[in-house]
């Protein structure tokens, strides 16, 4: 129940931000950090939840990225609609790449969500509807009050996408399937000997990891007003997603989270007042840094410190 | 993405110091700010460094003669790098953090594309920079363009006329899978139907494309008459490479037209000889007149010198100092600096700027085209300054700027002095 | 798309040289992944640093193929320091650490990406030599010299290390730490720094690949991405732990990508060592020739 209040809070606090007179580019810079929490709590599902290090990330956000586009280009469909294209294409590239990877161990596992990516990517660049390597401009839609811009209404749906891939998160890892997926971390030859269904319970984190990050890159044509597949496939997302519940922590719903919030504001910041590429310098300097020194993260830092100041 | 805007603070500030210089009523309170993002590195690198020595120099001399309305300009640049994700976000920044009151667009088709949608929805003008038909789609009412053509007519007429004038026939179309090359390989393709030629090999090919041998066999394998590339200035370097290493076969009469990056400086010194025989496009070629244009380019070389960049500024600088112009006759015109109604003077202005008079037509481009196809003739390695005499490149179309002739075949022009 | 013989005996014949390329810049990894388990996903991002470092060499004059040589007992070190490294964070600390370890080599090629980004700018670089730029005309085809010269020193490394493996005794201990640590351990020999020395032997050799890499063509940072996909398609193509396999799938890879260039057109080609890597994955994972 407090889970569900803070929920609201959130909700409303960003409503009110949305049509509050704060500087444009919060909104701007903020609908990144969410795609990042809803990209890294997406990952944490099968990475962190079940042990499946994804690198492909990219692939699922673009695809639902471009499921976006083909549905605005072709139906003039609203954002709604788009974002649950997204989820429905990352959902079943999710199954595919599932049904065809998930019998792998580790690093093959890995190596082959990266080949999904550079597939995508060449499928895309090779569909001219799309824009092909060119690249689509996109003229977004007039947007409805409350709004007065249409970054602060895609800022105010892009919380309630985070909330919302949370909540699933939290479901998971309360739940039969999270005991499941703990099993198949720690020990799968040992959970399938037990009887667990494992390839069943992969696939299912798999699907769902791979709707919420396709529902996260629907919006992103709409962002930027153009669409193209070198950046939009960029493993840049990858790395992101995978660092933040990295940093933040992988055992709890609120790892990626935390991580998410810390990692993508600070490459906000240092894009304004550094530059581009610095930030991306950023996301892997902490990445090793947190893997080394702290498997496990700022969460687990924390349970740390809180079991060394009760003695 | 460089911030270049301590560098644009310290030439105000030195300007301001120097006593040397007559003063007017240089700006007490407030600035008008203008602000874009250019390609200094990446593929249009080369270009952008020369296009943006131009700007500052139109800001420094106007700054001098009081700025615009009498307020300083203050000019804040980034760095894209040539690739199209980076400008939504440089020019959001732009305009909700840096606050700047009026736009320049990038240099190049490829980084301009992507802003054109933000652009038209925040209303705002913006000037164009040698972009290709950018806008079609977008349709926004305040953009102008600065570069002298217009359509895809106008660039591959000349061409394609090149060609056939030898007897050619048959083309073949290569173009990278960008916004400029995919634009005027359209074009292209309309005219070649238009006028009877048959299209014997085309192929697009990925931007990040570096070798190009394979591509260079099967348009040697198709027997092409003409070789008509779009491409990018990596592109650009690669394919003439290629086309020495592996040849395009002895049926070939023109070989070029849309060539980006063969009118960069450096690019052109470090290609040398394996430019000669290629027939591409220019904006600009010595002993073309353009009214002013002589003493532009003597106080162009001068600070070229000292920041090391491109010394002869024949491509972009002319072009991108005629931006600073017409915004400076459009403030002074109509005393304001709100979008509308710049554009709206720029729309009905026929504009006298340092490549000549300037009339905006159709979707914000000129009214009437300017761009040369040339042949580059006897061209030596390792000489920068070779490229100053004008029969290095030798213009054949349109008519009122020929000097020559081409000549065909390309194995023949190539051999040519 | 034409079709004619003679293309396809050029696109096969340039497929056999690139193939031969990918088989000596993927050589390293089959040392490190293939034989240790190292999960090395930086491994083409260091051969890119190599590139990067031959072009400086070549800016005081030194021959590309010469820089490279150079480098390898420089990048030799740094082999053995980041494994040394590795296996103190990770490898000690058990299979748990797989996953850390993977994210830390992730995390390590993103870093030396963006450092060269800082170092050298996002623009392409190449290099001069006399091979670079002509051809070998040979009737009708015409080989570029600098595919020759990327083909006789990948054919050259292959074979060596190939040689050093079986032959030599430490060689054979590389192999034997592969096939089984332990036993290893009980006859007296020190499994850590065998693995050491074998990976500083895979990073070495990525020096020289790295300037192959960059007389076949320009380089710029971000390379090291597509190179994941054609270095792990040969390493898993050919079986973990098989050397002369790896210049079998290089070979296939070369070839089938030759083609694909010439048939189908530049924009499917990077696709095609990825898509035969999830072929094999999907089908065959132990690969054509591995144990």
């Amino acid at each position: 129940m407090k889970f569900w209040i803070s929920c609201l809070v959130v909700a409303l606090a960003a409503g009110g931000l949305a049509i509050s007179g704060i500087n444009e580019y919060f909104f701007f810079a903020a609908f990144v950090v969410l795609t990042y929490i809803v990209l890294a709590t997406a990952w944490n599902i099968l990475g962190g939840y079940a042990g499946y290090v994804n690198f492909g990330t990219s692939a699922f956000f673009g695809a639902g990225a471009y499921a976006a586009v083909v549905l605005f280009q072709a139906l003039g469909a609203p954002l709604a609609v788009q974002i649950a294209a997204g989820a429905l294409t990352g959902a079943a590239l999710g199954f595919g790449v599932g049904v065809m990877t998930l019998r792998l161990r580790g690093i093959f596992f890995a190596i082959a969500t990266v080949a999904v990516v550079f597939i995508m990517e060449t499928l895309m660049i090779n569909w001219r509807y799309v824009g092909g390597a060119t690249g689509l401009q996109l003229q977004r839609p007039e947007v409805m009050a409350p709004f007065t811009t249409y970054a602060r209404m895609l800022f105010v749906v892009m919380t309630l996408m985070a909330i919302t891939a949370v909540g699933i998160a939290r479901y998971i890892q309360t739940s039969w399937l999270g005991r499941g997926l703990r099993a198949v971390r720690d020990s799968e030859e040992a959970a399938e000997a037990n009887g667990v269904p494992t390839l069943r319970l992969k696939l299912i984190a798999c699907v769902v990891s791979g709707a919420l990050m396709g529902a996260a890159g629907a919006p992103m044509p709409m962002y930027l007003s153009f669409i193209e597949p070198a950046s939009t496939f960029s493993l840049n997302y990858a790395i992101g997603a995978l660092a933040a519940p990295m940093i933040g922590g992988t055992i709890h719903w609120l790892g990626p989270v935390i991580g998410a919030i810390v990692l993508a504001s600070l490459q906000q910041i240092v894009t304004v007042t550094i530059s581009g590429e610095i930030n991306v310098l950023v996301v892997g300097v902490l990445l090793v840094l947190f893997v080394i020194l702290a498997p496990d993260g700022i969460l687990g830092l924390f349970r740390k410190w809180l079991k060394s100041s009760s003695r | 993405m460089k911030q270049s805007r301590r560098n644009a603070l310290k030439a105000g500030a030195a300007l301001a110091a120097s006593t040397a210089l007559p003063r007017f009523a240089i700006a007490q309170g407030g600035t008008v700010k203008i602000g874009m993002s250019m390609p200094q590195t990446g593929s249009l690198g080369a270009g952008g460094q020369a296009a943006l020595l131009a700007l500052r120099m139109w800001v420094d001399e106007v700054n001098v003669r009081g700025g615009l309305l009498g307020k300083r300009v203050e000019f804040i640049v980034y760095d894209d790098q040539t690739n199209p994700a980076n400008t939504p976000g440089i020019y959001t920044k732009l305009l909700d953090v840096d606050k700047v009151d009026l736009l320049i667009a990038p240099y190049g088709t490829v980084p301009t594309a992507p802003i054109m949608p933000l652009v038209k929805e925040r209303r705002k003008l913006l000037m164009g920079n040698f972009s290709f038909q950018v806008n079609a789609k977008v349709q926004h009412d305040m953009w102008f363009n600065n570069s002298p053509w217009n359509d895809a007519t106008s660039w591959s007429d000349g061409f394609f006329r090149a060609g056939t004038k030898a007897g050619a026939k048959t083309t073949a179309i290569l173009a990278a899978d960008n916004d400029f090359a995919q634009s005027l390989a359209n074009g292209a393709r309309t005219l070649a139907k238009k006028g009877g030629i048959k299209v014997v090999y085309d192929q697009n090919y990925p931007p990040a494309t570096t070798d190009f041998s394979s591509l260079i066999r099967a348009i040697r394998a198709a027997k092409p008459e003409m070789v008509f590339v779009m491409s990018y200035p990596n592109d650009s370097v690669a394919i003439i490479r290629a086309v020495n290493e592996i040849g395009l076969g002895s049926q070939v009469q023109v070989f070029g037209g849309g060539m980006v990056g063969l009118q960069f400086t450096p690019i052109m010194s470090s290609l040398g000889g394996l430019l000669n025989g290629v027939l591409n496009y220019n904006s600009y070629v010595p002993g073309m007149k353009y009214p002013g244009i002589e003493d532009f380019l003597k106080r162009y070389a001068a600070r070229a010198k000292d920041a090391k960049v491109d010394p002869l500024g024949f491509y972009l600088p002319p072009f991108n100092y005629a931006i600073g112009q017409m915004l400076e006759q459009a403030v002074n015109g109509t005393n304001s600096i709100e979008d509308a109604k710049l554009a709206a003077y720029l729309k009905k202005t026929e504009l006298r700027t340092v490549v000549g008079p300037i009339k905006f037509g159709k979707d914000g481009e000129w009214a009437s085209a300017r761009v040369v196809q040339a042949q580059f003739r006897g061209i030596a390695d390792k000489d920068v300054e070779q490229f100053r005499s004008p029969n290095k490149q030798v213009v054949i179309y349109p008519d009122a700027y020929k000097t020559g002739e081409a000549i065909t075949p390309f194995e023949k022009a190539r051999k040519a002095k | 798309m034409i079709f004619s013989f003679d293309l396809l005996f050029e696109a096969v014949l340039f497929g056999v040289l690139l193939g031969c390329f990918y088989a000596a810049v993927s050589i390293g990894l089959s040392v490190s992944f293939g034989l240790l388990d190292v999960p090395n996903v930086a491994h083409p991002a260091v051969m890119i640093v190599g590139s990067y470092f031959t072009y400086v060499l070549c800016s005081y004059g030194f021959d590309p193929i010469v820089a490279g040589v150079v480098l390898m007992p420089v990048f030799f070190v740094l082999g053995v320091l980041l494994y040394r490294f590795y296996y103190e964070s990770f490898e000690k600390r058990g299979t748990e650490a797989g996953v850390r370890g993977l994210a830390f080599f992730f995390g390590i090629a993103f870093i030396l990406e963006i450092a060269l980004i800082l170092g050298f700018g996002v623009d392409q670089r190449s290099v001069q030599a006399e091979y670079i730029g002509s051809s070998w005309e040979l009737g009708e085809y015409r080989i570029p010299y600098r595919m020759l010269v990327a083909f006789g020193v990948a054919l050259v490394l292959t074979a060596s290390l190939t040689l050093y493996l079986s032959k030599t005794f430490t060689g054979r201990a590389i192999k034997a730490v592969a096939q089984d640590e332990p036993a290893l351990r009980l006859m007296g020999a020190n499994p850590v720094r065998i693995k050491q020395w074998a990976f500083g032997i895979a990073t070495g050799v990525s020096a020289l690949a790295g300037a192959m890499v960059i007389i076949i063509g320009p380089v710029e940072p971000a390379m090291d991405r597509i190179f994941i996909g054609r270095t792990f398609c040969v390493v898993v193509l050919a079986g973990l732990g098989s050397m002369t396999g790896t210049l079998g799938a290089g070979l296939i890879l070369g070839i089938s990508e030759s083609i694909v260039l010439m048939f189908f057109g530049a924009s499917w080609a990077p696709a095609v060592a990825f898509g035969l890597l999830l072929i094999v994955l999907g089908i065959r994972p132990q690969g054509l020739f591995g144990r």
